[in-house]
């Protein structure tokens, strides 16, 4: 009988373990639903977390992108430094977009809010939310420091027990292009932690806990055990890798040395380019956010964040490199280095275990954030009539890295988690018009497995008039590399249609009459194209999306005229080419 | 209402009919015939009409659901199908969101495009968000594409042009090249099929459309001079994934709208008993073998949604299947059945589904051969069912079986004697069910507090009182006919139909002209399908519109009067739409504008009036029990001699007190401690929690 007693508490552990992250996944829901910000609504940029009396975080919404993963973590760390517990009220919310005590940029907030159960604070909820507009320039690489990034909101109250700080709110409201869209989404950050709350003291009730410390326990012995182990599977060793990033104006190498031990990961990025003098820089919160998640993608996948399961991984980060940029260097678009680390990651772990990553991708999002009206024409230069006035961005991708035993995917987000929207959503709210936005033929690298294909995007505005795009583009001088022997994926391009290439960061004017053409990278292949299954490229050709002269050259298949698989002439050509 | 009608619902393993003449019903389980599903029906229609001696043509309808069209798409066996789209956009098939749909898998799979890249073709034409031409369709390019077609034997074409539901003009134009061209081709347009903003979901839906149409219109064929050749004169109606019936034509225009028929069945049987029963705010639960559906149904009217997603790759996971955006019963469908197979994962939790043991081999206690535990197993080993008279005795459980198998994937691992780790198995299977209400709950605006769970299914009887406990509901109705609950809701479902469209309008610049315009066209094709099977019964409309705050996310349906609206109704909409906003998130959001983007319009006979269920003795006496099992407890560990009492031994008033078993041929309802059950006067089992 006793057996059987420890047993049911040991269910009931698990079980609270599993509500624990159902009341994280409704706080993430209830955000994606109420929130204004189409970059939270539509694309699915934020987080949600529980946290503990010490601010380690328990559980984490498995909605969200990686980027939050323990940026969002260690913020709430900040917030009870500089409000402690003791200080705390119910209703009470707090919030910052502090780059360096949040999640690395002025436009994702973060909302902390005390949970009180029977009268006592038994833990804290935080959420992370990208939201569109925070003032300043606008997002785009062209701040040479914060202050020119926009609004900075220090670690302050919000909501005091339930009544909102209006001196905090006409702020917000003074300082925002969008200030119906802002203030909303801060209401929808705190009603979501309040939704988490709500569902937490229920379940407390439902199993008479007084407080989360021996759940606590519990997850954090368990899931630590768990990633240890996933460590000690791996073959011990130090690995080196490095990356190139185009820069603003000068390229960028990120170094990386992981040592494997038994049951830790330490990553120094020694070596490491020096600060830009741009907005590129990572805040180190956002450089140990997406290295952890490239580390774990490989290692230990399936177990969720939490403190204890990602405490083995450390990153010890050089101050002053752009992997840990110091306030108040500029950091509005960190993401475009930041999705470059996993790739860097995964560099050094094909070392040990290279039948489970992936190859180099297109990796940074290629978002156009596009701009026009009066701030870009001028209310009507040369008599020429200019657009209404509009600020927007559409969340786009290019291919991702070859698989072990698949291709990369065409145009889709890695490591990023967003989404993007519909053409004709964006093009019901800005005076834009996509002319085209489709697969780029043979971007995808050549390979055993190929990496997925990059696309193509035609934008103009509305009648051709002028327009701009503040570019975040990577990926073009340093395309996407294979590994195992497989190809590089095709490099980025920026350009006007009528053939002028475009910088790849910075703010640019999209004359009247042209166009901004995009090709977004491809992802690099994995494993000698020659070993590819003649097959698979027949198919890739017949769909067009691999030219019969490129399967004739990289991967050695010979193609008829009328589009089918000429074995004999492919298994000559093969031949040929192995002696 | 035609007082002789008989249902046939297609499931993946049996074909279920429910007939009922003059009052009576009878119903009858047959084997679904995969490779014509047409002989099935047949045979089963002969079955039950004998069985109810009732001649052919005394039936003065029949209603059938399939789910032949969502086969055919998960297992891509539809017709060899082309997409014409606007040029520049080739790819908006494979492109999806352009996102992964789990973040940590790095060898994620992403469903292929019904059609590959060589057969989707584009023409140049530009059509803006707004409606007008920005470039006229290329004709010469049209015709350039009819060779190709025929040197690659497409079947089906799928038309799909940005902005097209705002001015179909170039997809109809498409449809007259290609119908002087190729009358014999099929032609499915993304501005008929589907007239809603959101390129991807709107191409998505019409090639679905165009791929399942030359197979199901085969089907229909068949079927409907099958059922002729019987001596059937009646009308066939088809039941559509929205809850309503069609005809025949229209089914074979629009065959997507068929998916999921058989679960929208379930809903509407639901929907029916709440109705019975007078309960206004009712959640169902419908537990099988590998799945388990839930609904909320609100004021006797399943939860409605405008698009879903079928044949997904990912195991039940959001965003791992192809977007159809039709009018549909919205339902949950979470990986946890009877079948689901427990495992022990990397953090030493017990984690249950959505890996399934299928029929074949089925739980280890079937003695199929199956060695992994399944939830069935486990309730087996908690006491919960008599290994002898299982499924009425004609499936006789092997306990020893299940033992081994619970013991060794679970019980060994975790160190937990054999009992507890059942426990854990289906305490588990049930907190992954409340989980998932309660995210969905959220997601629709909703809360369970005073809701009536309606349980039916194979499982659902059994995990409904846990399932209640933990979704803070205390009252639930096990209805009779379980086991063919949609066939019986096809039978009450109405003749309705239908239609979407998308208007972008705010209120604060209102147009109420082109507002009215376009529902009275709306609401004329919804009356002409309807009029076509309603047999001049009276019928209702009813009218929403999609509203949400100018750049907030999601819409919130809100009524529209079923009329033209005049400039003084706009006030009321913004009115309207406060007042629920402020329901679903506690504060409104002062000083925003508010704006529109979709309507809908239904038209649907009305329900006919129920006379009420019979009165039943105040005073029910409590039944006696056949004996009793000894069965644990999963909330507190406790194992106790529960009573065990047959359904059919109950009367009308009988009342057993928790904890017992009711126990029947296709199910068992636990009445869990703390429960009280009563068999009502329209014969179904209420349970009612005691107040804590």
């Amino acid at each position: 009988m006793a057996g059987n007693v420890v047993g049911l508490a040991e269910i009931q552990r698990q079980v609270m373990w599993n509500r624990l992250i159902a009341v994280v996944e409704e706080q993430a829901q209830t955000m994606i639903r109420t929130a204004f910000s189409t970059t939270v609504r539509e694309a699915g940029d934020l987080s949600a977390g529980i946290f503990d009396l010490e601010g380690r975080m328990m559980a984490q919404a498995v909605t969200g992108t990686p980027g939050h993963v323990n940026s969002m973590m260690e913020s709430v760390g900040h917030f009870l430094k500089k409000f402690p517990a003791a200080t705390m009220r119910p209703g009470d919310h707090y919030i910052t977009n502090d780059p360096w005590l949040g999640t690395g940029h002025l436009h994702d907030l973060t909302v902390v809010t005390p949970a009180f159960h029977r009268g006592k604070m038994v833990g804290l909820f935080a959420n992370t939310a990208h939201v569109i507009d925070v003032g300043g320039l606008g997002m785009g690489p062209e701040g040479r420091s914060v202050f020119e990034e926009g609004l900075y909101i220090p670690i302050v109250k919000c909501f005091a027990e339930g009544r909102p700080n209006e001196t905090f709110f006409d702020f917000i409201r003074a300082g925002t292009r969008l200030p119906v869209e802002l203030e909303g989404d801060i209401y929808s950050l705190c009603a979501c932690n309040d939704a988490g709350i709500r569902r937490l003291t229920e379940m407390m009730a439902e199993f008479s806990l007084d407080g989360l410390a021996p759940l606590a326990d519990f997850i954090f012995e368990n899931s630590r055990r768990a990633t240890e182990a996933e460590i000690a599977r791996l073959p011990a060793g130090t690995f080196h890798a490095e990356i190139r990033s185009d820069g603003y104006d000068e390229e960028i190498t990120l170094k990386a040395a992981m040592t494997i031990e038994k049951d830790r990961i330490i990553v120094d990025y020694a070596g490491t380019s020096p600060c830009s003098t741009r907005g590129i820089n990572v805040p180190a919160s956002y450089t140990r956010a997406y290295s952890c998640f490239g580390i774990k993608v490989v290692v230990a996948p399936e177990i969720p964040n939490n403190w204890a399961s990602l405490a083995p991984f450390e990153m010890r980060i050089p101050p002053g490199s752009i992997l840990n940029a110091p306030r108040p260097y500029p950091v509005s678009v960190r993401h475009v280095i930041g999705h470059l680390l996993p790739d860097l990651m995964m560099g050094c772990l094909c070392q040990t275990v290279p039948d489970r990553v992936t190859a180099e991708g297109s990796s940074c999002l290629w978002n156009p954030p596009l701009r026009g009206g009066a701030s870009v024409s001028g209310p009507a230069r040369g008599n020429r009539p200019a657009l209404p006035d509009f600020e927007i961005i559409t969340f786009n991708s290019g291919g991702t890295g070859a698989r072990p035993t698949r291709d990369g995917l065409d145009a889709t987000a890695f490591p990023s988690g967003v989404r993007t929207m519909a053409v004709e959503a964006t093009e019901n709210v800005a005076p834009i018009l996509f002319w085209r936005k489709e697969l780029r033929p043979d971007s995808g690298g050549a390979g055993r497995t190929r990496g997925g294909m990059g696309q193509v995007m035609e934008i103009g505005a509305r009648d051709d008039r002028e327009f701009a795009c503040n570019a975040i583009f990577d990926r073009v001088k340093n395309p996407p590399k294979g590994r195992a022997g497989g190809k590089p994926g095709a490099g980025g391009r920026v350009a006007l249609k009528s053939g002028r290439t475009l910088r790849t960061k910075g703010f640019q004017i999209i004359p009247e009459g042209d166009r901004l053409v995009l090709e977004l990278p491809g992802g690099g292949g994995m494993g000698d194209p020659l070993s590819r299954d003649p097959a698979e490229v027949a198919r890739d050709v017949r769909d067009g999306l691999v030219s019969p002269e490129a399967a004739r050259a990289l991967y050695k298949v010979a193609i008829r005229p009328d589009g089918t698989l000429d074995p004999s002439a492919t298994e000559t050509l093969r031949r040929a080419n192995r002696s | 209402m035609p007082s002789s009608r008989l249902a046939v619902d297609i499931g993946g393993t049996f074909t279920d009919l429910a007939l009922e003449h003059r009052g009576r019903r009878t119903t009858l389980k047959v084997l679904t015939t995969q490779a014509a599903p047409e002989e099935g029906v047949i045979a089963g229609v002969h079955a039950i009409l004998a069985a109810a001696s009732v001649a052919p043509r005394e039936i003065d309808l029949v209603i059938h659901g399939t789910t032949l069209a969502t086969n055919a798409l998960i297992e891509r066996k539809g017709a060899r199908t082309a997409l014409i789209t606007t040029a520049g956009f080739r790819d908006v098939l494979a492109m999806r969101n352009e996102s992964r749909y789990d973040q940590y898998d790095l060898n994620l799979v992403l469903p292929e495009p019904l059609v590959p890249r060589h057969l989707r073709l584009t023409v140049p034409e530009r059509i803006d968000h707004a409606g007008a031409v920005l470039a006229p369709l290329d004709e010469e390019a049209v015709h350039a594409l009819i060779p190709l077609l025929a040197r690659e034997q497409v079947e089906s074409i799928a038309v799909g042009f940005l902005h097209a539901f705002v001015n179909p003009v170039h997809e109809a134009r498409v449809a007259a090249i290609l119908a002087a061209a190729r009358p014999d081709l099929l032609v499915s347009l993304s501005s008929q099929v589907s007239p809603e903003m959101r390129e991807w979901e709107r191409f998505s839906t019409t090639a679905a459309n165009a791929y399942v149409q030359p197979l199901m219109a085969r089907y229909l064929g068949r079927l409907e001079a099958g059922l002729r050749d019987l001596g059937l004169a009646a009308p066939i109606f088809l039941m559509l994934s929205g809850g309503g019936l069609t005809t025949v034509e229209t089914a074979c225009r629009f065959p997507i709208r068929l998916v999921e028929s058989g679960p929208a069945g379930g809903a509407i049987f639901s929907a029916h008993i709440a109705r019975q029963s007078a309960l206004d705010r009712v959640l169902s639960f419908d537990m099988g073998g590998t799945t388990a559906k839930i609904c909320l149904i609100d004021g006797f009217r399943p939860q409605a949604a405008k698009s879903f997603e079928v044949a997904r790759v990912g195991r039940f996971r959001k965003g791992s299947g192809l977007p159809l955006s039709i009018p549909v019963i919205e339902m949950v469908e979470i990986g946890a059945g009877g079948g689901s197979l427990a495992h022990v994962d990397a953090m030493g939790r017990i984690a249950v589904g959505p890996e399934s043991a299928g029929a074949d081999p089925g739980p280890a206690c079937y003695g199929y051969g199956g060695t992994r535990p399944a939830v069935t197993d486990a309730n087996l080993l908690l006491g919960r069912y008599d290994p002898e008279r299982f499924a009425g005795g004609k499936l006789p459980l092997d306990r020893t079986a299940a033992l081994a198998a619970v013991n060794q994937t679970i019980g060994a691992p975790l160190g937990l004697p054999a009992e507890m780790a059942a426990l854990g198995i289906v305490e588990m299977v049930d907190e992954t069910m409340a989980n998932a209400a309660r995210v969905h709950a959220i997601e629709s605006g909703k809360t369970y507090e005073g809701r009536t769970l309606i349980a039916f299914g194979g499982g659902g009887p059994v995990h409904a009182c846990r399932l209640a406990e933990k979704l803070g509901i205390s009252r639930i109705l096990v209805p009779s006919g379980a086991g063919v609950g949609s066939a019986i809701g096809f039978l009450r479902a109405p003749v309705a139909y239908e239609l979407v469209r998308s208007l972008y309008q705010r209120l604060s610049s209102f147009d109420v002209g082109a507002v009215n315009s376009l529902l009275a066209g709306m609401s004329a094709e919804a009356a002409s399908v309807v009029a076509a099977g309603s047999f001049g019964a009276q019928v209702g409309e009813t009218r929403t519109a999609f509203m949400r705050y100018v750049g907030q996310g999601h819409e919130i349906p809100v009524k529209l009067p079923a009329r033209a609206l005049g400039t003084d109704d706009v006030a009321g909409l913004r009115a309207a739409y406060d007042t629920e906003y402020a329901r679903f998130y506690d504060r409104p959001v002062p000083g925003s504008d508010i704006e529109v983007l979709s309507f809908s319009v239904i038209v649907s006979t009305l329900p006919e009036e129920l006379p009420p269920p019979p009165a039943i003795a105040p005073n029910g006496a409590a039944a006696v029990p056949a004996y009793v099992q000894s069965v644990r407890d999963t909330a507190t560990g406790a194992v106790a001699d529960w009573a065990v009492y047959p359904r059919i031994a109950l009367h009308p008033g009988s009342r057993v007190s928790g904890p017992a078993i009711i126990a029947e041929d296709e199910t068992s309802t636990l009445v869990g401690p703390g429960w009280t059950a009563s068999l009502d006067g329209a014969g179904y089992l209420a349970l009612v929690q005691e107040a804590l």
